[in-house]
């Protein structure tokens, strides 16, 4: 009696780790997260835009369909990202997610203050190896640390009505994200 | 034998509990970091880093993209002010107000997170569109049938949630109370 009760108990305790260590590996082997689903019908380090989600057929759960998406898969090992997104109309948003959807940043364009959107996306390691005076200069130029070398940017343009959509697209349309062609500088 | 009877048990029991409350906690969601107001329901951590790790879980699970910070905060509602299921063949009334944010957009979504077909084609309602009163205040009708005023056709389906999307706002995680977000209030009002 007693030893089913200890391996009642031993289960349990046993059990407790199990959840543990399963709801943190989680992130890393679901095969059906959001990068995986976006894996196959976006571009490398390109602009891709998403198709507007309908009741039928839908890029990820849960998207808002009142705006314009588009989705910059990147992977900086190539050498850091430069990302330009022009303002819409009503409002537009860059948000940073890293492989395992870790909403790492995310800037709108009432914050980034101007017509145009323009980040450079590098890892830490990349951003240390920035020369010095080019960090001077970084007042005009914003500098986002990615925490993972591969992870998704998703632009989002608002249609305040269905009308507008078009327009939210067309902007969109016109945003790119590539690596930067020029050699990584390295520290002097 | 006995031994292994015993381990092999251990062992099982271990699985069960152990994947059962993982399954549990990523589909049902827990209270961690948890924001409530009346009947809606925000993690305004999981658009920043230190997203707790139920909520990662359960994001990498349903493949969604969760709202970041700097750019809004999401509130879902599956049930009124009451307790009660939203049914899609009842009317419910989502009125009042919203916090300060740039724009909103209010979505009904299945369980599954998949907008709801209907002739309209209409899955929700942004902050512009929306018909107010004169103190601007609004009512949206969810309902099957069509209503006057602001409708959102809920197809007939039993089940829905509804999403309330804040963009460019200062709700977020320092939000505590209904005072710092004034919220809808969701209220069944009739069922056939």
């Amino acid at each position: 009696m007693i030893r089913l009760l200890f391996t009642i108990i031993a289960g349990v305790l046993l059990g407790a780790i199990v959840h543990l260590v399963s709801v943190l590996a989680l992130p890393r082997i679901a095969s059906q997260d959001a990068y995986s689903r976006l894996a196959p019908i976006t571009k490398l380090n390109a602009v891709t835009p998403l198709p507007l989600p309908d009741p039928s057929a839908a890029s990820l759960p849960f998207m808002d369909p009142a705006f314009a998406v588009a989705v910059c898969r990147y992977d900086l090992s190539g050498g850091p990202i430069k990302l330009t997104v022009p303002v819409s109309q009503a409002y537009t948003s860059v948000s940073f997610y890293t492989r395992n959807e870790l909403a790492y940043y995310a800037i709108n364009d009432r914050s980034a203050g101007r017509k145009v959107i323009e980040l450079d996306l590098m890892t830490e390691a990349q951003h240390a190896a920035l020369p010095e005076d080019e960090d001077i200069t970084a007042a005009d130029r914003l500098i986002i640390d990615s925490p993972s070398a591969a992870g998704l940017i998703v632009m989002k343009a608002l249609a305040a009505e269905p009308g507008l959509m078009p327009q939210a697209q067309v902007s969109l349309a016109a945003s790119s994200c590539k690596v930067q062609t020029e050699p990584t500088p390295t520290k002097r | 034998m006995r031994l292994i009877f015993v381990t092999l048990l251990a062992l099982i029991l271990a699985a069960v509990v152990g994947l059962g409350a993982t399954w549990m906690t990523a589909t049902r969601g827990t209270d961690l970091g948890t924001l409530t107001i009346g009947a809606w329901t925000a993690r305004p951590r999981t658009g920043t880093v230190d997203v707790d790790p139920y909520s990662r879980a359960s994001i990498a699970r349903s493949g969604e993209l969760p709202v970041g910070t700097g750019d809004g905060v999401a509130f879902s509602a599956t049930r009124d002010d009451r307790k009660r299921l939203l049914d899609g063949r009842c009317d419910v009334v989502v009125s009042g107000i919203t916090p300060a944010a740039r724009f909103w957009t209010l979505t009904l979504y299945d369980s599954r997170g998949r907008l709801v077909a209907n002739s309209l084609q209409r899955y929700g309602f942004t902050s512009q569109e929306i018909i107010r009163g004169a103190d601007g205040s609004f009512e949206v009708r969810v309902a099957s049938r069509s209503r006057s005023g602001n409708w959102l056709p809920t197809g007939g389906i039993e089940r829905y949630t509804l999403v309330l999307r804040l963009y460019d706002t200062p709700v977020g995680v320092a939000t505590r109370t209904q005072r710092d977000a004034p919220m809808p209030a969701v209220a069944t009002v009739g069922c056939p």
